[in-house]
């Protein structure tokens, strides 16, 4: 499983082995960090579940569908290294990975 | 500040009492923590149930199985609480234990709405609330059909729409004159009507079951329905869904004296009327963001809300400021998000193209938006959301222009 470091919204680092084919937000979800809310379990509909990725990680995964860029585009803190972390499935590639939460509670 | 102690009991295991427990060991509570849900099943994803009920698995956990025990959280589940001694401070269970808590938390959620027609309670007549609901819809419309939907608010049409994705007939019957009277602008009433319609639904407004109907064997047939002018017919179904709204599972609360009023009435820290007694999600009657009255918000982004605001009140940290209210339904290829109620007088400026399924409805009052309806335009439903965040003044004429960028318009 690969090694996904969650740095949360308070600066903590979080190593958490993720199985293939989750996401990164239910490698999160799973290990009850917080920052990451999944409201709608994933279904690209709250966007609660708010992350930075580095160039090199935004590679591993899809490019974003409508509807996460344009959801994107109104967050507060949101970039180009932006992304859903719930349309982020995770593959082999995705080792030792360093991911940025953003808080999303509120 | 010493961590809070002691011992936080939970009724319902859903959503909101799901979300609660997890919210509360991630915030640091150390002490004991025990819910008690009345079904069978672990919390779970209840919005895929009217909306993906033919497509497996439906069981879509809201946490994976053993988080509960790996965060030292106790499901006692098919257990339920039937009484309250606040006095005492004591819950009493279904098999009879006394248990003490130092907070208690109501989430206890509603009931779905029956019908009290003749044959209501036919083989193939039921309401869609629960996993156990939504698996025998599942194998009844996999078995059959045509279905008849009973109500047209958002389960029902999703309801529908699932159906008809699978080549299912489906009809829906809404005792209003357009559906989602309660919940949606007329404008977006007549676009989602249209949208079925296209689609091959059946759509009866102003029309109302007066019984269900049995063939041989006891089985349902087809539901008789009634129009305003006292015509009658029967559409043949053997599935009939009914959809006509739900109650607050207040009685618990009730009966322990809490103050209710069409649910358990709690300020924007989620206590009730007795300072060791929290109450969350659906069953609680609210106070809403820009809204002078309390309501029942029936959605998962207020139950989740709301387990914060609970969080916050038991960990002894700052309240939030409350949200902008927001829903979300998925119909056919529409994905529907909606922020802020609609009550009272209102304009609506129209943005994008209805019939092509991407559109933005925003509704203003002097000036002010009101609420944001909007199909697969994501872009806007946040736009819209951040302009009511913020009591933002609004022009109507650019808010329908699509020259007009939406950054513009919400000041972003």
């Amino acid at each position: 499983m690969p090694l996904i470091t969650y740095i949360l919204p308070d600066g903590t680092e979080k190593p958490v082995d993720v199985a293939i084919g989750l996401s990164i937000m239910d490698g999160s979800v799973r290990n009850n960090l917080p920052g990451i809310v999944a409201e709608c379990g994933g279904s690209c509909s709250c966007a609660t579940c708010h992350v930075h990725l580095d160039a090199a990680a935004r590679a591993l995964f899809d490019e974003p569908v409508d509807e996460e860029v344009q959801l994107l585009e109104f967050l507060d803190g949101a970039d180009e290294d932006s992304r859903l972390a719930c349309q982020l499935i995770v593959t082999e590639r995705c080792e030792g990975i360093r991911v940025r939460v953003v808080d999303s509670a509120g | 500040m010493t961590p809070p102690r002691g011992r936080v009991v939970v009724v319902g295991a859903g959503h909101a009492g799901g979300t609660f427990v997890t919210l509360l060991r991630q915030a640091g509570f150390a002490g004991e923590v025990v819910v008690f849900g009345d079904e069978p099943d672990p919390p779970y994803h209840r919005p895929p149930l009217s909306k993906e009920f033919l497509t497996d698995p439906l069981e879509r956990w809201l946490r994976a199985p053993g988080f509960y025990a790996e965060q030292g959280v106790a499901l006692r589940l098919g257990e339920a609480v039937v009484a309250v001694d606040r006095r005492a401070g004591t819950v009493t269970t279904s098999r009879g234990e006394s248990l003490a808590y130092d907070h208690l938390v109501l989430a206890t959620g509603a009931a779905p709405r029956q019908l009290a027609v003749p044959g209501a309670d036919l083989d193939g007549v039921q309401v869609l609330r629960s996993l156990a609901d939504a698996r025998a819809l599942r194998d009844r419309v996999r078995t059959g059909g045509p279905v008849v939907v009973v109500g047209g608010g958002y389960v029902g049409l999703e309801v529908a729409a699932a159906a008809r994705g699978h080549g299912v007939a489906a009809t829906v019957i809404e005792r209003e004159d357009r559906v989602l009277a309660r919940v949606a602008s007329p404008a977006l009433s007549a676009i989602l009507r249209d949208y079925h319609v296209a689609r091959g639904t059946a759509v009866l407004t102003g029309q109302t079951v007066r019984a269900f109907d049995a063939g041989p064997g006891g089985r349902l047939r087809a539901a008789l329905v009634t129009d305003e002018a006292g015509g009658e017919r029967a559409v043949p179904c053997s599935v009939a869904v009914v959809g006509v709204g739900a109650a607050p599972r207040d009685d618990l609360a009730r009966d322990a004296g809490l103050a209710c009023d069409a649910g358990v009435i709690v300020d924007a820290g989620a206590r009730t009327s007795d300072s060791r007694v929290l109450a969350i999600g659906d069953v609680t009657s609210r106070p809403v963001r820009a809204l002078a009255r309390r309501m029942r918000l029936e959605s998962i982004p207020s139950a989740v809300e709301q387990a914060r605001q609970a969080v916050a009140t038991i960990m002894g940290t700052a309240p939030e400021e409350l949200e902008v209210p927001w829903f979300w339904s998925d119909q056919f290829d529409l994905k529907l998000k909606i922020a802020g109620v609609l009550s009272g007088p209102y304009e609506t400026a129209v943005r994008g193209d209805p019939g092509a399924g991407r559109f933005a409805l925003f509704h203003h009052r002097d000036g002010e938006l009101v609420g944001v309806e909007t199909a697969n335009s994501a872009g806007a439903y946040m736009a819209g959301r951040r302009m009511l965040a913020a009591r933002r003044r609004v022009d109507p004429v650019r808010l329908a222009d699509p020259a007009a960028g939406l950054h513009e318009l919400a000041g972003v």
